[in-house]
C-alpha cells in the first residue's frame, strides 16, 4: 500500500551464545594477587573436602568484544518501542534517559541496602517525597514500594488483608476474596496463592457485573474486593462507590488495582471513592521502563487504618531526617527483601516531577482523546468491531476490539494480524487477558507519548492488513516476512519430549531425536 | 511548565493537535469524553503536587542534588553483604542493560522481540550450565521469592504441608518465605520449621535435622554457602535423608561460588534457587535483587513452575526461535487455578546476568571463585589476629564470615559507627537476629577488595576497638 513506510527488522542470524567462541578465550580477567596475598594458601585448600567442583562448567569462551557485539545484535533484533507500540493494559510511556542516567549514578547504584540510614538520606528523601506525591494522587495515607511488580502489589494487599483480619481475630472466618472476570488475573491468582477462596463475578450487558451480583456474593466471609476500574475495555463502572459501600457493610476491605490509571489520572482518587488501598505500576503509569518484564514496582498505598499492617520497613520523616521504620509489630512482614526496586522509584519520581500536576492531568486527557480518535478510525476498518457496542459512552484510555468479523469472512484471525503488523515496524498489540470474553480480541492503548501521525500510521497498518485479509489472506497467515525471523512453529513448545528451556536440554533432546529422524528420512 | 507550552514528552500536547482530534470524533471538548464517570466521583480540584520540573536541566540538577546526599560503597570501603553484594559490574553489563531497544520493550511477539527472547533463553542456558540443571524458569522477584515458590511447588508435588529450613538464613529471606507459606489461620498454610546450626562449625545441626525430619515434610531447604558464610559439607547426607523421607530437596546458591564449588544437583538437590544479583547487577540499594528457580527437566517439576518459561524451537524457515512454553499453567492462563502467580519480575537483570556469564566463561568463574575465597580468608586471618576480635567459623567459608567482638567490650553498633566515621562500612550487625552469636557482624569480601583495603580495615578496627 502506498503511504506506509518501508521497514525491515535487523536480521543477524545470531547463533546461540552456547555455540560461540573458542577454547581459551577470555572475556574478563581478575587481577593477580598482591604480594601479601600471593603467599596465601591455595584456593583449593580453602574449600572443604568433597565440595570442590570437579567438572568445568560448559560455558562458552568468548572475548569481551564478542560478548558485546552478540548482545548488541540481540538488542537490535528487538523491536519494542522503537516502532509504535500501543500495548494495551501496559500503558507504554516515554522512559526518559535523564532518569536512567540518575539511576546509574554510584550514589544510587553502588548503595548497599543495609547501610546506615545516615548514608541514605538522599534516597530516603526521594522515597518519602514520592510517597507524598502518590498520597496526593490517590488520597491514601501511606505508600510502600517493596512489591516487585503489579501482581506483587496485589499479593501485598492479600498479605495486608490477612494481617488486618488476624489482628481482629476474624481471619479464619473471612476466607473469601471477590473479584471480577475483567479484573487483571493477578488479583484472583494472588488471592488464591495467599490462601483465600476466590469468587469471580461475570459481566452483564453494560460491561460490568451488576450491584445485585455483588450483593449476592458478599457475606460475613468476605475479606476483600479486588477490582480494576475502568477495566481493559475502557468502561468505567459508575456504581463503584456503591460497590465499596456494600463490601464495607459486610466488613470487607476494598482494593483498587489501578493498572488502568492512565485514563483517570487527576480525575478521581481511590480513597475518595471509599477504597482502603490501591496500587500503581511505576514501570507503566509512572514512566519507569518495563525492561520486557521488570525490574518493576507495584506501589501499594492504603488508609491509616491499614498502615500498621504494611510490609516493613516504611520510610518515615522525623524532623529533617529520614529513616526506615522496622519496628512495626502488626506488620504483615516481608513481601520481598529490602524496600523495593528503588532505581525504578527514582525514575517514577523523576517522571512525576517532570510532568507535574498539570502534565499528569493533561496526559490522561490526551490518552482518552487519542483512544477515542483511534476508535473512530478503527471501527471504520472492515472486519473490526468493539465490545459492548450498545454501551454508547466515550471509552477511557482503551477500547476492546474484535476481529471476529474478519475471521468469519476471511479466515484471518487476530493472531495472524499480530504476526503481520510487525512486518510494518509496529509492535504486536495486546489481545486480552484470559478468558477471552470477546472473540478474536485486541486492545490498543494510545497513551500520551505517541503523536497523532504515529497513531494514524498504526491505524493505516491495520487497514492495510484488513485489505490484505480480504484479497490476499495467505500473505497475512504466513507473516511475518520482514522480521528478524519467520513465524515460530509452536508445536514443540508444549511437548515434553521437545521443549527445551536450556541449551543443555536442547542438545540432549536433539541427540535423542536424531536416530529417529534418520530412520524416517532413510525410510 | 508554562500553560500552552507543549510538554517535551507528549507530542499531542499542542492545542492544534487536540482540536484536530476532537473535530475528527465530533466531541465538543475533552471534558465531555469523561462523561461516563459520575460527577460525584470526580476530584473537584486540581492535584496539588510539587513544582513541575519539565526542563531537563532543572530536573537533572534536582535529582543529582538529592542523590549527592547519599554516601555510596564506592566512596567508602564497604564490607556489607548478607544478600546484596558489591561485586565488580563489568562495563559491558551496564552497556547491555541500558540499550533502549529492550529496556523499553514490553512483550511483543517471538519474532519482533526475537533478540530479547534469545537473551532470556541464553540466561537460562548459561545458568543451567553453572548449576547443572536442564530446566530453568525466567526470573522471579528475589531469592526469598524463589524459595517461597519452590516450597509451594514441593508442597503441590507431594501434598505435604511442612518445610524444614535452615535457621542460619537471612532474616529478610526468611521473612519472605514465611509470607509465602501463609499464616497458620489459612487452610493452605505450610508450616516453616527452622533447623538449628552447629555452634562449632556453623553447618546444619544434623541431630536437630534428623529429629525434625518426618514423612510430613514437603521440602528441606538449605544454602551453600549459608547465610553465615559457611560451605555446608553434609549436603549429600541431608539430601539422602530428605529423599528417604519422601521430601524434595531445595538448595539455595550464590552463583558467584559455582566456578569452584560443587553444583547442587551433585549433592542431591531437586530444586535449585538463588540470587541473580552477583551476576553483574548493581546493588541498587537492594533494588538489584532477583531470583531463579531451576530443576531437572521432568514433567513432575516442569508442570509446577509459576514462572514464565522460554523454550528454544524453530521457525517455518528452520531458524532458531524462542517462544513461551507451559504458559497455560501460569496465572495469566488460569487465574486463581494457576500455579501461584507471575507477572513483571526482573527480566532486564536476566539479560545482564547472561552477558555477565558470557563474559566470565568457565575460567572466569574459576578465577572469580579463587579471588573471592582467597581474599575473604586473608581478611578473616588478619581480623582474627586483632586482640579481642574473633572469627567465629574460621575455616570452610566462601565470601562471608562472622566476626565476634565480645572481648572488645563494645557493641557492633558502636564499632560500625566508629568505622563509618572513618569511611568504612563494617559488616552487617547480627546481634539482633542471631543473639546466640553475641556482638557479631557478618563481613563480606569479594574480588573488589585489595590487600590494601584489608590492611586499612584492620588498622582502623584496631584503633576503634581500643
Amino acid at each position: 500500500m502506498t503511504g506506509l513506510r518501508r521497514y525491515h527488522a535487523a536480521v543477524w542470524d545470531e547463533p546461540v551464545i552456547m555455540e560461540m567462541g573458542a577454547p581459551g578465550r577470555r572475556g574478563i580477567l581478575f587481577p593477580p594477587f598482591e604480594p601479601g596475598l600471593a603467599g596465601a594458601s591455595e584456593a583449593g585448600d580453602l574449600i572443604p573436602a568433597g565440595m570442590a567442583r570437579e567438572d568445568r562448567p560448559a560455558l562458552p569462551e568468548l572475548s569481551e568484544p564478542e560478548v558485546l557485539r552478540h548482545f548488541l545484535h540481540l538488542s537490535q533484533e528487538t523491536l519494542g518501542m522503537a516502532g509504535i507500540s500501543l500495548f494495551g493494559t501496559c500503558t507504554m510511556k516515554y522512559n526518559a534517559p535523564v532518569s536512567e542516567q540518575a539511576a546509574w549514578r554510584p550514589q544510587l547504584a553502588a548503595i548497599h541496602p543495609e547501610q546506615d540510614e545516615e548514608t541514605l538520606q538522599g534516597l530516603l528523601e526521594i522515597l518519602h517525597e514520592f510517597d507524598l506525591i502518590l498520597r496526593e494522587v490517590s488520597g491514601m495515607d501511606q505508600f510502600v514500594f517493596q512489591a516487585g511488580g503489579g501482581a506483587h502489589a496485589a499479593y501485598t494487599h492479600c498479605a495486608v488483608t490477612r494481617a488486618y483480619f488476624a489482628a481482629k481475630g476474624e481471619l479464619e472466618r473471612r476466607d473469601e476474596i471477590i473479584t471480577t472476570i475483567q479484573t487483571h488475573p493477578c488479583n484472583a491468582a494472588t488471592a488464591a496463592a495467599a490462601g483465600f477462596k476466590v469468587i469471580t463475578l461475570m459481566l452483564e450487558e453494560d460491561g460490568y457485573p451488576s450491584v445485585e451480583a455483588l450483593k449476592a456474593a458478599v457475606s460475613e466471609r468476605t475479606a476483600a474486593l479486588m477490582i480494576n476500574n475502568p477495566d481493559d475495555m475502557g468502561i468505567y463502572n459508575p456504581h463503584i462507590k456503591q460497590w465499596v459501600e456494600i463490601v464495607h457493610e459486610a466488613g470487607g476491605l476494598c482494593f483498587y488495582d489501578h493498572a488502568n490509571f492512565n485514563g483517570v489520572m487527576g480525575k478521581i482518587r481511590a480513597r475518595e471513592l471509599g477504597f482502603d488501598a490501591c496500587m500503581y505500576m511505576l514501570h507503566k503509569t509512572f514512566g519507569a521502563p518495563k525492561g520486557g518484564g521488570g525490574p518493576a514496582v507495584g506501589a501499594y498505598g492504603c488508609s491509616d487504618e491499614l498502615a500498621p499492617f504494611l510490609p516493613r520497613p516504611v520510610v518515615v520523616k522525623a524532623g529533617d531526617r529520614y529513616r526506615l521504620d522496622q519496628d512495626r509489630p502488626q506488620s504483615c512482614g516481608k513481601i520481598r527483601e529490602y524496600f523495593g526496586n528503588v532505581p525504578q522509584v527514582v525514575k517514577a519520581y523523576a517522571w512525576a516531577r517532570a510532568m507535574g500536576a498539570e502534565g499528569i492531568d493533561e496526559a490522561s486527557d490526551i490518552s482518552v482523546l487519542a483512544n477515542n480518535y483511534m476508535e473512530k478510525r478503527l471501527l471504520a476498518i472492515r472486519g473490526i468491531t468493539k465490545s459492548h457496542p450498545d454501551n454508547d459512552v466515550w471509552r477511557t484510555e482503551m477500547t476492546r476490539y474484535s476481529f471476529e468479523t474478519l475471521k468469519e469472512e476471511t479466515g484471518v484471525g487476530v493472531l495472524d494480524v499480530q504476526n503481520r503488523m510487525i512486518d510494518f515496524g509496529i509492535d504486536a498489540f495486546w489481545l486480552s487477558h484470559e478468558p477471552w470474553i470477546v472473540p478474536e480480541p485486541f486492545t490498543p492503548e494510545a497513551g500520551e507519548m505517541y503523536g497523532k501521525e504515529d497513531l494514524d500510521t498504526w491505524i493505516d497498518v491495520l487497514a492495510e492488513i484488513s485489505r490484505e485479509a480480504y484479497t490476499d489472506p495467505h500473505t497475512v497467515k504466513t507473516a511475518p516476512h520482514n522480521q528478524a525471523i519467520h513465524q515460530l512453529k509452536g508445536d514443540a513448545l508444549e511437548d515434553p519430549a521437545r521443549w527445551a528451556m536450556t541449551w543443555r536440554a536442547y542438545r540432549r533432546k536433539r541427540a535423542a531425536a536424531a536416530p529417529a529422524a534418520a530412520t524416517i528420512s532413510a525410510g | 511548565m508554562t500553560r500552552g507550552t507543549a510538554h517535551p514528552w507528549m507530542a499531542n500536547s499542542t492545542p492544534e493537535t487536540k482540536t484536530a482530534m476532537l473535530e475528527a470524533i465530533g466531541a465538543p471538548s475533552i471534558e465531555a469524553l469523561f462523561h461516563q464517570i459520575p460527577a460525584d466521583h470526580r476530584l473537584s480540584r486540581p492535584l496539588n503536587l510539587p513544582p513541575t520540573l519539565s526542563a531537563e536541566v532543572a530536573l537533572k540538577r534536582h535529582l543529582v542534588d538529592l542523590l549527592k546526599k547519599n554516601a555510596s560503597a564506592e566512596d567508602n570501603l564497604s564490607f556489607l553483604g548478607a544478600g546484596t553484594y558489591q561485586h565488580h559490574v563489568p562495563a559491558v553489563c551496564e552497556e547491555v542493560a541500558r540499550r533502549a531497544e529492550w529496556l523499553m520493550s514490553v512483550f511483543g511477539s517471538p519474532m519482533s522481540d526475537h533478540g530479547r527472547n534469545q537473551a532470556w533463553f541464553e540466561f537460562c542456558s548459561l545458568l543451567g550450565e553453572l548449576i547443572k540443571t536442564d530446566c530453568v524458569g525466567l526470573p522471579v522477584y528475589s531469592w526469598g521469592a524463589a524459595i517461597g515458590h519452590a516450597i509451594r511447588m514441593a508442597s503441590r508435588i507431594n501434598g505435604r504441608r511442612e518445610a524444614l529450613v535452615v535457621k542460619a538464613m537471612s532474616p529478610e529471606r526468611l521473612g519472605v518465605v514465611k509470607t509465602n507459606c501463609e499464616p497458620p489461620q489459612m487452610a493452605s498454610h505450610i508450616a516453616v520449621t527452622e533447623v538449628g546450626y552447629d555452634p562449632a562449625t556453623g553447618r546444619l545441626d544434623m541431630d536437630d535435622y534428623r529429629a525434625k525430619l518426618s514423612d510430613a515434610v514437603a521440602a528441606v531447604y538449605f544454602e551453600v554457602p549459608s547465610f553465615l558464610g559457611v560451605i555446608e559439607t553434609e549436603g549429600a547426607e541431608i539430601a539422602r535423608l530428605a529423599h528417604e523421607a519422601g521430601a524434595e530437596v531445595i538448595v539455595g546458591v550464590d552463583p558467584s561460588s559455582l566456578g569452584i564449588l560443587k553444583a547442587p544437583p551433585d549433592y542431591g538437590a531437586d530444586i535449585v534457587v538463588g540470587t541473580l544479583q552477583p551476576l553483574g547487577v548493581p546493588m541498587n540499594a537492594g533494588g538489584g535483587v532477583g531470583g531463579f528457580i531451576a530443576t531437572r527437566d521432568e514433567e513432575r517439576y516442569a508442570r509446577e513452575y509459576p514462572t514464565l518459561m522460554i523454550s528454544i524451537t524453530e521457525t517455518i524457515a528452520g531458524e532458531y526461535g524462542f517462544g513461551l512454553s507451559l504458559f497455560h499453567q501460569t496465572s495469566y492462563g488460569m487465574r486463581d487455578e494457576g500455579k501461584d502467580w507471575t507477572g513483571n519480575s526482573v527480566y532486564m537483570w536476566a539479560v545482564v546476568a547472561a552477558a555477565y556469564m558470557g563474559l566470565l566463561g568457565p575460567d572466569g568463574f574459576r578465577d572469580l571463585g579463587h579471588a573471592i575465597i582467597t581474599r575473604a580468608h586473608a581478611a578473616a586471618r588478619r581480623l582474627d589476629a586483632i586482640e579481642g576480635v574473633r572469627v567465629v567459623f574460621p575455616s570452610g567459608f566462601f565470601k562471608e564470615f562472622v566476626v565476634n567482638f565480645d572481648a572488645t567490650g563494645k557493641t557492633v553498633a558502636e564499632i560500625n559507627g566508629a568505622l563509618r566515621a572513618r569511611g568504612i562500612f563494617g559488616g552487617k550487625d547480627l546481634s539482633a537476629a542471631f543473639p546466640e552469636l553475641g556482638e557479631s557482624a557478618l563481613y563480606a569480601v569479594t574480588e573488589i577488595h585489595t590487600e590494601g583495603d584489608i590492611a586499612r580495615l584492620a588498622a582502623v578496627l584496631e584503633e576503634v576497638i581500643r
